[in-house]
Order: C-alpha cells, then structure tokens, then sequence
C-alpha cells in the first residue's frame, strides 16, 4: 500500500560526480521549499584515533571554525548567520561533518567557505589552548555529570577490546587535556583532503548551474595521499561482561549491547525489522512488557546502529522504576529476546513494524538537511546507493528470518551489560 | 557537536532576511466551524505526508495551585484509552499505520500531535477525534501515569540543568504556574481525583477554545469536510472557566540560591521575569537579546564567556514570553572553579548592554541573521505546524511572516537602548548555582 509512495526512491534523483582530485559531489534538487543545505563530511572521526589522542577528530572540528588567512576566528559562523544562515558540525565514531543552511540564493558562499578551510586552516597555538578548554567542558556537560551518558560509555568501553569503537567520541578528560597543536596539524594534513571528503547539496538550486561552481572553488585544491585504513576487528565475544557504575543518581539504569552485523551484511534488515518490533512506538514490545504493563521502567526500548564503517551493536536500555530493581529490568528485557526466539511473530505485528519503516522513511525526507544527513551518512559507512537496498531489503524480511537473527547474535555470551548503581544524592 | 540547539522564545526562534521577497500569501487558510472550532489548513504537496496539531486553551495556567499537574496529567492520559478503546488498543492502531499521536501539556495549552501519511487520514482522524471526544480517564490508567510522573520527577534531580531550572522558576514566579513543573510534585499529585481531572477535561476541552493546525498533502475544502464529519458535532463548553493572572512581580534585589552536587560544573541561572508575548517591545527585545546571549557564535556572552576564555561550551541568553511574562535567563555551565568569575562576567555584559547600547554593525548583522533565517521555519510540515499555532494562539495574525519582516526591520539603535534599560535588571536578579559548592566557593562581591 505504501509501497508505491516510497518506491518513487528518492535516491534515483542524485546526481553523482567526482573531481579530478577525488572530491565526492552528490547533488539532490528538492525544490519545495526556497532553501538549501550544504554539507561536508571528512571520512575521519573516533574510529581513526588510538589510546592517547582520543578526541582528536571532535577538538579538530572544533578548531575548524577557530581561523583560517581568510576568515577570523569565529567569523565563520558569523558570516553565515549574517546570511540568514545556520552552521553547526558534528563528530561521530566513523566522520566529521560540516553544514550550513539557508535560503538558496547563498549556495555559493558555503561552497567558497568550506573550500577554504579545507586547507587553510591556522591552528594557531592560543586558539588550540583556549578551545581545548571548551571541549573539557563540553565532556564535563555530556557525559561526566550526566549518568546514563557515563554509563553508556563505560559500556562501549568494555563491549570492544581491539574495536576504536570502544573509545568515546569526545576523548578520555587527560587525552583531551594532552592534545597539542603538532596532533591538530598531522591529523588536519592526513584527513582534510579532497579524496577524503564528500560534498553533498540538497535543496533547491539547479544542478547544472552549481556544479561548475563547485569545480571552480574545490578543483584547485590538491589530491593527497589517501589516509591509512583502520585495520582494527573486533573478535568474537566468548562469554558476557558485565560493567558497573557508581555516580550520584536517583535510579538505577542498564545498558544492554550485542554485537551485530552492520549493513554492509544481509541479516541487517532483520535486525533492523526486529529493532522496530522490541521499540518501535509505545507497541513495541520493550514499552509495552516493562513500561506499561510491568512497570518496571519509566522509559525503555533499543535500537540498532546499522550505519556503521565497521560492525558495531545493538543496544538496549532502560531506566529503573523507583521500588525495582536493575535486576529485574534486566530479566525483563532478557525475556523479551528470548521470546522472539521462541516465538514466531505474527503477520500483523511484522507488517506493522514494516510499516513504521516505511512511514518513517517518507517522514524522513521532509527536512532538506535530514535527506542531506542519510546520504552523508551511507555514502561514508558503505556507499549512498546502499540507501536503495534498505525498502525492498525491509520488505523482504520475514518472520522466520527474525527468529534466526535473534537466535544468531542476541545470546547472553555475545553481550556486554552495563550497571548505573546510584549513590545517594546530596540533598 | 560543536554547539547548542536554538531555542528563543517559544519556539518562535526567527524568521527570514535578505533581499528575499517573503511570500505575501497567508501562513494558512482559516476557517471555523458551526461549533466554533477553527481550523487552520496550509497546503504542502511535496511529500505524501500529513502534520495535525490540535491546540487548546489547558494550560498549567488553568489549573488551581493546590492541583499542580492537573492540566499535564489530563491531556497525558488522552490518549491512554477511550470509551471504546484501550490505552493499548490506541497505540497499535497508531504504530499500526506508522503514524505517531502524542498529548501535552505546556504552560499556556495543551497539545495533540499526530503524524502520518496521506493515506491514513480517515483512519487518523478517526482516532484523533476518539482521543478528543471520549477519553475514558480508567482509573488504573490515572495511577500508573501518577506513579511515572513522580518517578520523572525524581529522576530529573539527576539532571543539574534540571535542578537549577525547577529552583530558578521557583524563586522567580513563586506560587504562580510559571514558577512550577508541569508535572507538579509528589503531593498535588497524589492529590488528584479522578472526578477532578474529568472536571478539567470537561471544562477546558471544548471547540471553542481549541484550534486545529493542518499541515501536508491535503485539499482544504476536504480535509475540512473530513473534520467536520467527525468533530462538527463536538459540543461547545457551558461554563466560564478562569486561569492565573499575572505573576506577582519580584522584589527588586538581589536573590542567590546555592544547591549542593557532586558535579564537575556548575549550573548557573541569572535572570528574572520577561515580558508577554503580546508586549509591543517584543521585537525589540528579540533583536536585543540576539546581540547579548541568543544569537549563539554571533552573542557577546558566547564571545565573551566561550570564545575568549574557554569557560563554558554553551552560554546563552533567552525570554520566554507567554500569555503573562515568562522569564528572561542567562543559561551557563562552566566547571566549578570558575563559576564565580563566569558570573561576574555575565552581569557585566547585562549592565555594558544596558548603558552603552549596540553598535550599528552588531544592529545590521542581527537584523540581517533574524529576518534572512525565516525560510528556515517553513521549510518542513513539523516546523510549519508549529508556527502556525503559535501565530494563531497568541494572534500575531496569518499575515505575521510579513510583518515580523517589517517589525524586526524597524528597529532602531535607541530602541535596544531603550528596551535593554527597561527589561534587563542586573540590580535585581535570581541567581541559581548547582554545584560542588566547596570548589565552586565564589564571594558575595564576585556577583557585583
């Protein structure tokens, strides 16, 4: 039924290039609405770092908006802003990326702004010092005095042993406060390179008109070597390890993660299905079982990080009611894997979370910057044309197909479980 | 993440700029029914997609204050089950359609929200009205919504930003709805009856008083159509009912309230009561506050605060107009050990606005960022509802999109002074510290 609605694939309207010097340029004219969303995004992030310089890729994104000959620091986003214009940036496990927003007549000052701080990048040394400060408040904001977040990485922390996947994105506190201008500079002439980079407009302009205009601000810069793969993999998991922690809290909290295959494996539609089937909306299964009925969580469900370079997890969470125990939300939620693989699903529970995939994938490309987002983001992990696969690969799920995976990956000794016990708030 | 969302007023955060000719069409058509229910539809054929918001006078303001959570606790239990169907029966028919039907309440209204596609709207309207019409308010559904409310509640005490913003409130509206949660507290809570909450829904949730916002892959004359067979014959209200006034104004001075955590950062609130939306120095103000803390890297506080001393990752300022004055705060963490400094540098900011105005550069660059952003608050069905209903709530008028334009265009150097004088009060201010206060020690005279 739907069907037809989402087949008009969006992805068959994007207009791939590729210049001389490796430039990715992926263009989707969207003209519904008089704006425009340039992004950039640098195949770099915490997945490239090692055991002293975490947070290297987060504090380089930082510094990218500290300065180049051209532009002052913090005159980028000023210049932006004065353009009725949004800016902002973002790092992750596997990409730093870069966008602005405005109306589509100013297509052209992103393009000659991200161009030149592509390579002209100052880092100048007091800078460094005064945005390292910044970035140590930003860790103290979002993890250290926030529980779950501790919790959550001390979980990614002990879920991978060889995986960079085990370090956080923002750095350990003292790696932060070690990283110095000489780091910035070899990381910033490895990674922010042409052949490194993809370049993604959507929005309303003509294609035809802007990519000459791309070429003229990006076609200069050279080529680099390609930077050094990630070799790192992660082995099998052979028995379940358990993580606590301690922080001031009110309630107990457990992170549940399995390994699992990304998307770049067939069994990721399944999981991606069965995702949908144990959180999707207050039916799915974990709200349902341990928030409504049990009443064992104030909040709980999962999820499924499917865009990822390499194999990551499958997370489950939930947060403990005032009365109940960690104990018991943790053989709340084992129960709910286990009974999917004992039973099979009905027919109409799996269309239904097909269809919460399929609406929310429609849902999805209302923003110009979400749709700008996806293809970023599978053009980095895999390749964008992946993003083609994901409907008819959904549909083709069945019930039977969820059993397997859930027998397959979901078992106790391929899982990390993670504790936030609470110690006495001051009052 | 290199920085912090935008939040300006109730989600009012601006509109567009640039020698960009707005368009001079409406933000919707309106029309209102027999009933007097009006419905405000904005056709957008993009996508086979449908936003609705059903807007209704039941705010936290309409509630007596010994009932604190009365109007949250009634719109959250809408949609957990109806005459003829289940809290669970609702949620599978709408996960059933990949559609999503939420209820709240804020200070001001209530909302409903659903989202789904165009080929569901029979089906949607069909539970939109039934959530409307003929909530069932089961008991059994009332005690465990009670019982996660006050576990919410409890949990936000994890949450320092959380604390300093409950304190902050309070300190600045006392007994006032503004001054409290949404949710109220474990005793007003406990207190109430399900005889009160029917009563509430009863007198608020009536067709007069609510507007609905239609935003998606619709024909006007058959959505309207549509919504008049299933909510024409929702009868009007009977009584007169009464909400909470102005806040009584806080006494002119100086007020600090240190609260005690083990936290690396210190969560600080300074600020004090703002202004009604209605209050014709809105513009001004907007344009003001964006020079001082809202305009993110292009704010003083940020440059000031961040940029030049690496003291907080986010700093902002911000009004939060409403029906009556909201509050005006600065917003900062900084680690504890630089708490007392990063405030004095706040004040400084307040009083340097205050006497020496902005310059005609900053006016310009202000200017040019709020009305030249305004594509960017129409450019998705979500954020277009959004603005709708608050356009029509706090009747700004169809045609505001054009006249912000010219409101924000028309402000002028001395009406920052001018504003600045008036509404910021650097001699009279709440401020809330959440903090390690051992290490966050910071004197008397650092707040001077």
């Amino acid at each position: 039924m739907v069907q037809n609605l989402a087949d008009a694939q969006v992805t068959a309207r994007v207009a791939e290039s590729t210049l001389e010097n490796g430039l990715k340029v992926l263009l989707l004219e969207e003209h519904k609405a008089p704006v425009v969303t340039v992004h950039i995004w640098y195949r770099v992030g915490a997945r490239n770092e090692q055991p002293g310089i975490t947070g290297l890729s987060h504090l380089l994104e930082h510094m990218m908006f500290k300065g180049t000959s051209m532009v002052g620091p913090g005159q980028f986003s000023r210049i932006i802003k004065k353009n009725g214009g949004r800016d902002n940036a973002f790092t992750s496990e596997d990409y730093t990326g870069y966008f602005e927003t405005f109306a589509s007549d100013r297509v052209e000052l992103a393009l000659k702004l991200e161009a030149d701080r592509m390579r002209g990048l100052l880092l100048d040394p007091k800078e460094v010092e005064s945005e390292k400060k910044v970035v140590m408040e930003e860790r103290r904001l979002r993890t250290d005095d926030d529980p779950v977040s501790a919790l959550r990485e001390a979980m990614e922390a002990v879920a991978f042993e060889s995986h960079p996947y085990r370090q956080p994105v923002i750095g350990w506190m003292t790696d932060i406060e070690g990283l110095r201008r000489g780091d910035l500079v070899r990381y910033y002439n490895m990674y922010y390179v042409p052949n490194n980079a993809v370049l993604i407009v959507v929005g309303d302009f003509k294609g035809e008109e802007l990519l000459p205009k791309i070429r003229h601000y990006f076609g200069s810069i050279p080529r680099a070597a390609d930077p050094p793969a990630v070799r790192a993999v992660e082995p099998e998991q052979r028995g379940e390890r358990r993580v606590l922690l301690k922080k001031e809290a009110e309630l107990p909290f457990v992170f549940m993660g399995y390994h699992v295959p990304n998307l770049k494996q067939p069994d990721n539609f399944a999981l991606e299905v069965l995702a949908y089937i144990l959180s999707g909306g207050k039916s799915g299964r974990i709200y349902k079982s341990l928030v409504y009925e049990k009443q064992l969580a104030l909040f709980a469900g999962g999820g499924y990080e499917r865009e990822s370079i390499d194999p990551n997890l499958f997370p489950l969470y939930a947060s403990v009611m005032p009365g109940k125990t960690a104990e018991e939300v943790e053989q709340a939620l084992t129960a709910e894997i286990e009974r999917v693989k004992n039973e099979l699903i009905s027919d109409r529970e799996l269309q239904k979370a097909k269809n919460q995939i399929e609406a929310g994938f429609l849902f999805g490309q209302d923003s110009v910057f979400n749709l700008a987002r996806q293809l970023a983001e599978y053009e980095i992990v895999a390749d964008w044309r992946t993003w083609e696969a994901y409907l008819p690969g959904i549909r083709a799920v069945t019930a039977a197909d969820l059993q397997r995976v859930a027998k397959t990956y979901l078992t106790p000794d391929n899982r990390t479980v993670a504790v936030l016990i609470p110690e006495k708030m001051k009052k | 993440m290199r920085r912090y969302g935008w939040t300006l007023s109730f989600s009012l955060s601006l509109l567009l700029l640039l020698p960009v000719v707005v368009a001079a069409a409406p933000l919707a058509e309106r029309q209102i029914l027999e009933n007097g229910l009006t419905l405000l539809v904005r056709s957008s054929r993009a996508l086979p997609i449908v936003t609705i918001k059903v807007t209704v006078q039941a705010g936290s303001l309409w509630e007596p204050a010994e009932r604190a959570g009365l109007a949250d606790l009634t719109a959250l239990l809408l949609t957990r089950g109806t005459t003829t169907r289940t809290a669970a029966q609702i949620d599978e028919s709408v996960d059933f359609i990949g559609a999503s039907l939420s209820s709240s309440a804020g200070r001001d209204f209530s909302e409903v929200d659903l989202t789904l596609l165009k080929k569901d709207i029979p089906k949607g309207l069909e539970l939109l009205a039934d959530v409307l019409l003929h909530p069932i308010f089961e008991q059994g559904e009332i005690a465990r919504k009670v019982r996660e409310l006050k576990a919410a509640l409890r949990k936000r005490q994890e949450d320092p930003g959380e604390v300093a913003e409950e304190v902050f409130n309070q300190l600045v509206f006392g007994t006032h709805p503004y001054g409290r949660p949404l949710e109220g507290n474990e005793t007003s809570l406990t207190a109430i009856t399900r005889n009160e909450i029917v009563g509430f829904y009863r007198d608020h949730y009536t067709p007069e008083r609510t507007f609905i916002t239609i935003v998606g892959d619709v024909d006007q004359r058959e959505i309207v159509s549509r919504i008049r067979t299933v909510l024409g014959s929702w009868p009007k209200g009977k009584g007169s009912v009464k909400r909470a006034m102005e806040p009584a104004p806080l006494q002119e001075k100086i007020v600090v309230k240190k609260v005690d955590r083990r936290v690396t950062q210190a969560n600080i609130i300074l600020g004090h009561q703002g202004i009604r939306r209605d209050n014709p120095d809105f513009y001004a103000l907007t344009v003001m506050n964006y020079i001082l803390g809202g305009g993110g890297f292009s704010s003083r506080l940020v440059e000031r605060i961040r940029e030049r001393n690496g003291w907080a990752y986010d700093v902002s300022s911000q009004f939060s107009p409403g029906l009556e004055p909201g509050s005006f705060q600065v917003v900062l963490q900084t680690k504890n050990e630089t708490a007392g400094p990063a405030i004095q540098e706040v004040v400084r900011e307040l009083r340097r606005i205050r006497e020496q105005g902005v310059t005609d550069q900053e006016l310009v660059d202000a200017k040019a960022y709020l009305t030249g952003s305004f594509p960017l608050r129409l450019d998705t069905n979500a954020k277009l509802a959004g603005l709708i209903s608050a356009v029509e709530y706090y009747k700004l008028g169809l045609d505001y999109a054009d006249r912000y334009q010219t409101l924000i265009e028309n402000v002028r150097k001395d009406d920052i002074l001018r504003v600045a004088r008036i509404y910021l009060r650097p001699e009279g201010y709440v401020l809330v510290v959440v903090a390690d206060q051992v290490k966050a020690a910071f004197s008397e005279s650092d707040k001077r």
